[in-house]
């Protein structure tokens, strides 16, 4: 099965494309590790789709697969309907990787000459230095640069080639707020000239800014595919907490609730919505106190699909 | 399940000959320029040499002679070997294991980049310092040493030495491969210096306790300094063919062993 949602909303970027990149029961170990258990996935001609996931869930590890870095214990990896090391593809590709030491005496512009020229047809070098915002910095050696910088020098490099399908493996890392929202117009811009963009975030924000498409992946298992609304309206809703003397799985138990757990001396709870639960739960204890509803925010709501303890059952898809 | 669509992919992109040739020409441009920036690597491999030929061939035994050979001109030979596997284990083996340890070489390797260029170029760059230390001592020697050898001598030892970077670049990827990005300076040195020591290259080879001289005879640097003296005169008149089929085997396994290594990144964790 390959996961790809068509909702009629998205039609127009999430199905139109052609299938560019997929991963097909797709099955990862590092010695005893478990990094994917049999992932699938898939990605069409002009989308952005975000893998969102906490540190260690499988997202670099599935970038990695689809850039023929390394090799799945079985299972399918596909770019541009071929193997991912076939040089051919990898001329029409991009990656911007996490990377703990680039070489530091070469500066900037020459980093940038050196990948353009593994390229057919390379955007020229100016063009790259204004979409990176590295301009002022064309002479700087590598060493000397901030994190910010670095970033944007190793996201000069993804996109010199000026490749159809760009990989970009948690891009804002060590961006401060400004930069961050720079770099996602620079995407967006990409975007628009009919690029292809596959990327790794923990943040859902960014996530939600980007993709057309995001898929939730933990401990190595996608737990949730769709667009951006879709993921927010499976995940959000309200947060109720109280102290009662219900017990947990009581609560549980009730209709619309999600999700439930003992903290400290009250009772977290996720719902749809509070009315009916709140009403529920009055009626059950009579005794209830400390009352406090709040919107669940797009953090919880994301930590709510990801968390895996016996507590909280929040399992879509 | 849908079909990839042809219509995307571009018309097919071959590429030519000259670009190839122009990518491993840039390649090794980069990595001699980020290496002669780089202190740590100019100032170990060129100076240490030097030094010791200042001190040893020039300051204290200039007017010396070893079996008929004036010391200024037998120690251009061995402290030149002594160079050469300097420039060519810390231009390999260094760069490499920090390069895999640390992730640089992933981004290398996702790119369209002819994957040999990036080995092409350590190499090249290994023979570039190489040459530059062999024409250093040379100059030193000629300068202050009273050096006298023929044109046609200096160009055969500087090709000989250049040519036996070779086994020595081979010998650093395969370091390069099995070394940690922090531990690989410490393994070179480990080996670097008491190969150095056994294969009579601070030491001439006559004046070695007996057990290390029949360690040398084992030793690659050994039959590069043999050659290089061969050349000007004060070798052992051992047949050269010899001393080139063991530096060949030598460069044979090292390339063997760094096959492994490179063969092994690809299901590895940080490659």
């Amino acid at each position: 099965m390959i996961a790809t949602l068509e909702e009629p909303q998205n039609m127009q970027r999430a199905s139109s494309g052609a299938l560019v990149a997929s991963l097909e029961g797709v099955i990862k170990n590092y010695g005893e590790v478990r990094a994917l258990r049999n992932v699938n996935f898939a990605v069409r001609a002009g989308q952005v789709v975000a893998l969102l996931g906490p540190n260690g869930a499988g997202k670099t590890t599935a970038v990695k697969l689809l850039l023929g870095l390394i090799l799945p214990n079985s299972g399918k990896t596909r770019v541009f309907g071929g193997d991912p090391t076939n040089p051919q593809n990898r001329m029409r590709t991009g990656a911007m990787l996490q990377v703990g030491r680039v070489p530091e005496t070469l500066r900037v512009r020459e980093h940038i000459d050196l990948f353009s020229s593994y390229y057919p047809d390379p955007l020229p070098l100016e063009e790259v230095l204004a979409t990176a915002g590295l301009e002022k910095l064309r002479d700087r050696k590598f060493g000397d640069l901030s994190g910010g910088q670095r970033q944007r020098t190793l996201f000069a490099l993804a996109i010199c080639g000026d490749p159809d399908l760009l990989f970009l493996d948690e891009p804002t890392v060590g961006l401060d707020v400004e930069a961050r929202r720079a770099l996602w117009e620079e995407i967006r811009r990409l975007v628009e000239r009919g690029k292809t963009v596959i990327l790794t975030t923990h943040y859902l924000e960014e996530a939600d800014a980007l993709a057309d498409r995001i898929a939730v992946i933990n401990q190595g298992e996608i737990i949730a595919e769709g667009t951006p609304a879709e993921i927010k309206s499976q995940t959000s809703g309200k947060r109720i907490r109280c102290v009662t003397a219900l017990n947990v799985a009581s609560v549980l138990q009730l209709p619309g609730v999600t999700a439930a757990k003992q903290d400290r001396e009250a009772v977290e709870i996720h719902a749809a919505e509070a009315e009916s639960v709140v009403r529920a739960l009055l009626a059950r204890d009579p005794t209830l106190s400390g009352l406090e509803i709040t919107t669940a925010g797009l953090e919880e709501a994301f930590l709510a699909l990801t968390q895996d303890n016996g507590q909280t059952e929040n399992r879509q898809n | 399940m849908s079909t990839f669509v042809a219509a995307l992919s571009r018309t097919q992109i071959e590429r030519s000959t000259s670009h190839t040739a122009a990518i491993y020409l840039k390649e090794a441009k980069y990595e001699f320029l980020k290496n002669l920036r780089l202190r740590v690597y100019t100032v170990s491999v060129i100076s240490f040499p030097l030094m010791f030929y200042v001190l040893f061939g020039l300051v204290l035994n200039a007017k010396e002679g070893i079996g008929g050979t004036g010391v200024p001109t037998y120690l251009i030979a061995t402290y030149g070997t002594f160079g050469v596997m300097g420039a060519s284990l810390f231009g390999t083996a260094s760069g490499l294991a920090s390069d895999r340890g640390l992730g640089w070489l992933q981004v290398k390797r996702a790119s369209p980049m002819p994957p040999f260029a990036y080995f092409a170029a350590k190499v090249v760059l290994s023979m570039i310092f190489s040459a530059i230390v062999v024409l250093l001592l040379l100059v030193l020697g000629i300068s202050f040493g009273g050096v006298r050898l023929p044109l046609t001598e200096m160009v055969k030892l500087l090709g000989t030495l250049v040519a036996g970077s070779l086994p020595f670049s081979a010998m650093g990827l395969a370091i390069g491969y099995f070394a940690g990005p922090n531990s690989a300076p410490a393994a070179i040195n480990l080996i670097y210096l008491p190969l150095s020591f056994c294969s009579g290259l601070w030491v001439p080879y006559m004046f070695l306790p007996k057990l290390v001289r029949q360690i040398a005879l084992a030793l690659p640097p050994y039959h590069l300094s043999q050659l290089a003296l061969g050349i000007v005169g004060a070798g052992r008149h051992e047949p050269a063919t010899t001393h080139w089929e063991v530096l060949l085997a030598f460069t044979l396994i090292c390339l063997g062993v760094a096959r492994i290594g490179f063969q092994r990144d690809q299901g590895k964790l940080y490659g």
